[in-house]
């Protein structure tokens, strides 16, 4: 059986990842992905620490974070696709306009 | 009558003043003027209900009566009180008398102003602040009535606000007399700290008692003289009553005559007590009342504005009381501020009718022949001039004499010179008032009576001896429109003048002395308030009377009197340019005629010696330094750190959403570091 640990470590170099792409980059569709990133590196602590200690609530915890995550990215996907529309651009920080 | 309704008298013109202060801008002309009459005709009403209670009362009584304990601090208790003695009576008697005889007066003199419920509502607080000031029974609140009446005189010299010089003249009225009220106030910190209290009945109880020990009484009583000195425009402060003649004649006549400026008087004698057991600053009073007495009547032989002889004149029958109340005379001095409240109120009231007929002319040169042309102005007129100057039987010659006569028997050599100054100074009064009678209604109309502003320049005429500062008239006082030769005033100006005139003449009758057959019931009304007697004692004493000194006295003042009237009579009516050919005659004369026409250059000494240097340690050390440097500079630097943190904080908040997002993941870095390594209070 794997530790529980592996799992953890896994899930923090995920996350670190997840975190480190959405601070360092500036097109908004890797940023999202970066988030689901973040997302999923959760989703496998809790999916752990669910088997590790028999509950079921953290398993059932995953789904609601995964329709969550399933509907935000139904709506960003569109706002990106009209934001590029409009803007012709992905750059985050040219999308600038409510700014000051 | 009953104690409590003290109350009403002060706060009947209060009314008034609000009244006509929030809605006389609304009302028409009449309505104002009826609710400023109202208002000081039912105060008057009282004080003489009140005089028929006192009057017939067996015993001398004094009515007191406190509204509330006003501040109360570990022992220390002023209380919102009043108290009437014989004293307040005689004060009550000529402020609200004489004041409804001015209000009547301005209805008719200021029908043509601007601001007419301004006018209204200020002499209606004015005369709320002096009822305030002659009725209280302690110290702090007569000086609430003291400043409530420089706050009223000021608003009222600066009524033409308009005009530079009179905004000036009350700046200046104010801030001589904040000098004199810095003395009142220390007098009355002294007061606090010897007997801890300001009743007056508190600390004249224990006054007597303190006899022996007190350098500290000649402090308390010479800080107070320099209160007086400021609100009765005595020596060295007296240089605020001439400029106050820029305010409306009426005013001149109620505040700057009859009553304000007499309250100085009123409180030494008010504080008898203390004066008498402190005799150094006794004689200080009486030196000062007759230096000023002398030195004012010196300076009103040569003006050539009517209001300003007039206003000199004041300063020197204030210096006559102020004199009075130094030998001890304080029933003297109290009939003297009666009687010249109603001759001089009078003076300024037919000033001002002079001055409305002619459409605002106050130059005394462009004036004569107005006998005939103003008979009810000459005629009343005469009397106020004949009364000041102390012709018998008129008011003044009985209280002038009365307070030479104490002078004099005052003893001594100061006695003498004392009595010799005041003696001299008759003679003055009674040149220079004549000297205005003959310019005025006497020897040929001048031309500009009858064509319009079209006035020779007399400046040149008179070549270096008239000094260019004298200011052109037809601005603001009086009518505006040209007038086409001398007119009577309305009967609303001349009723109020016929009854002072009739005071002018029979006021002094209540003093006539023993010698000459009177019965001096002034004096014997007076006599409780000035000589309290222990209880079971006789009321009445025995005065002790002159004898053949009196009336020796009495003849010699009269003579001294007459004396200025031939003088006067001489120079300006026999030969009208003899004085100017006089002037002229040598250069010590016309260095004499410079000095008086200049006032002694005192304004010119205190504007150099002490308003150029204040000025200057104002702007240099308290704007320059302590203004700027200190308080402005410290709210910069703390306004400028605030601002330095606020630009450093700003960074913070940048806008960037990664930036937000780096901090948060940063934070959370530091918390799971602190809680796996750092020392944790709540786990340890």
């Amino acid at each position: 059986m794997v530790p529980i640990a592996y799992y953890l470590v896994l899930a923090a170099i995920l996350f670190c990842i997840g975190v480190a792409a959405f601070l360092m980059k500036r097109n908004i569709i890797t940023i999202f992905m970066s988030i689901e990133l973040m997302l999923n590196a959760v989703n496998l602590t809790f999916v752990a620490f669910a088997h590790q200690w028999h509950q079921i609530s953290g398993q059932i915890f995953v789904f609601f974070v995964m329709v969550v995550a399933a509907a935000e990215a139904a709506v960003g996907l569109a706002i990106i696709i009209a934001l590029f529309r409009v803007r012709q651009t992905l750059n985050v920080d040219q999308v600038n306009l409510l700014k000051n | 009558m009953n104690p409590q309704l003290l109350w009403l008298i002060p706060i009947l013109p209060f009314a008034g003043f609000l009244l006509n202060g929030t809605l006389g801008r609304k009302l028409p002309r009449g309505g104002v003027a009826g609710i400023a009459l109202l208002f000081t005709a039912l105060p008057a009403l009282l004080v003489a209900w009140l005089w028929i209670t006192m009057k017939s009362a067996d015993a001398p009584l004094t009515l007191a009566t406190s509204a509330y304990h006003w501040i109360t601090v570990s022992g220390f208790r002023v209380d919102f009180a009043f108290s009437v003695d014989h004293l307040t009576l005689v004060m009550l008697g000529v402020v609200t008398g004489v004041g409804f005889l001015i209000h009547i007066y301005s209805v008719g003199y200021m029908a043509h102003e601007e601001g007419y419920w301004r006018y209204f509502s200020y002499l209606n607080l004015f005369m709320f602040f002096m009822l305030v000031l002659v009725l209280s029974s302690n110290f702090l609140l007569l000086f609430v009535g003291w400043e409530g009446v420089g706050l009223a005189s000021y608003l009222l010299i600066g009524f033409y606000f308009t005009k530079d010089s009179a905004a000036n003249a009350g700046k200046k009225a104010f801030i001589v007399n904040r000098i004199g009220d810095f003395g009142f106030l220390l007098a009355m910190f002294l007061l606090i700290a010897h007997f801890g209290s300001l009743d007056f009945n508190t600390v004249f109880a224990h006054i007597p008692a303190l006899y022996m020990s007190g350098g500290f009484l000649t402090a308390i009583a010479l800080l107070l003289v320099l209160g007086a000195a400021g609100k009765s425009a005595q020596i060295p402060l007296y240089v605020w009553l001439p400029d106050a003649m820029e305010g409306p004649t009426p005013v001149s006549a109620l505040i700057h005559a009859a009553t304000m400026v007499t309250a100085g008087v009123y409180m030494i004698a008010r504080c008898h007590v203390l004066f008498d057991h402190a005799p150094a600053a006794l004689t200080v009073v009486a030196v000062i009342g007759a230096l000023t007495a002398l030195f004012a009547a010196t300076i009103g032989m040569v003006q050539h504005d009517i209001k300003r002889v007039l206003a000199y004149s004041t300063i020197s029958q204030l210096g006559y009381m102020f004199l009075a109340c130094g030998v001890g005379a304080y029933s003297a001095g109290i009939f003297h501020l009666m009687t010249h409240a109603f001759f001089k109120a009078l003076l300024f009231l037919a000033a001002g009718s002079v001055i409305h007929a002619l459409g605002g002319e106050q130059d005394m040169r462009r004036m004569g022949g107005l006998r005939k042309q103003i008979p009810i102005t000459f005629w009343t007129m005469s009397a106020g001039v004949f009364a000041i100057a102390g012709i018998p039987p008129l008011s003044g010659f009985f209280s002038k004499d009365e307070i030479l006569f104490q002078v004099f028997s005052h003893g001594g050599a100061l006695g003498i010179l004392l009595w010799l100054v005041g003696l001299i100074t008759a003679g003055l009064t009674s040149f220079y008032m004549f000297r205005l009678w003959f310019k005025t209604f006497f020897g040929k109309p001048h031309e500009s009576q009858h064509g319009h502003s079209e006035v020779p320049d007399l400046h040149a005429a008179h070549g270096a001896a008239v000094h260019a500062r004298k200011e052109t008239t037809l601005v603001m006082e009086a009518e505006p429109e040209p007038h086409h030769g001398a007119h009577e005033s309305p009967p609303m100006m001349t009723f109020p003048l016929v009854i002072l005139a009739a005071l002018a003449i029979i006021g002094g009758w209540v003093g006539v002395p023993f010698v000459l057959g009177g019965e001096n019931e002034i004096e014997h009304f007076l006599h409780p308030v000035f000589h309290p007697m222990p209880a079971g004692q006789a009321f009445y004493p025995e005065f002790a009377t002159g004898g053949t000194t009196e009336v020796l006295l009495a003849l010699v003042s009269v003579l001294t009197a007459a004396a200025g009237f031939y003088f006067a009579w001489l120079l300006y009516y026999r030969e009208p340019g003899k004085s100017t050919k006089l002037v002229e005659a040598n250069p010590y004369t016309r260095m004499a005629y410079n000095l008086l026409d200049h006032k002694y250059w005192v304004d010119e000494i205190y504007q150099r010696g002490i308003v150029v240097p204040l000025l200057g340690v104002s702007r240099v050390f308290l704007n320059g330094l302590v203004d700027t440097g200190i308080v402005q500079g410290s709210a910069w630097v703390l306004a400028e750190s605030a601002g330095g943190v606020g630009w450093l904080v700003r960074r913070v908040q940048s806008g960037n959403i990664r930036s937000y997002a780096g901090w948060l993941a940063l934070g959370a870095a530091c918390v799971i570091v602190i809680v796996l390594f750092g020392y944790h209070p709540l786990l340890h």
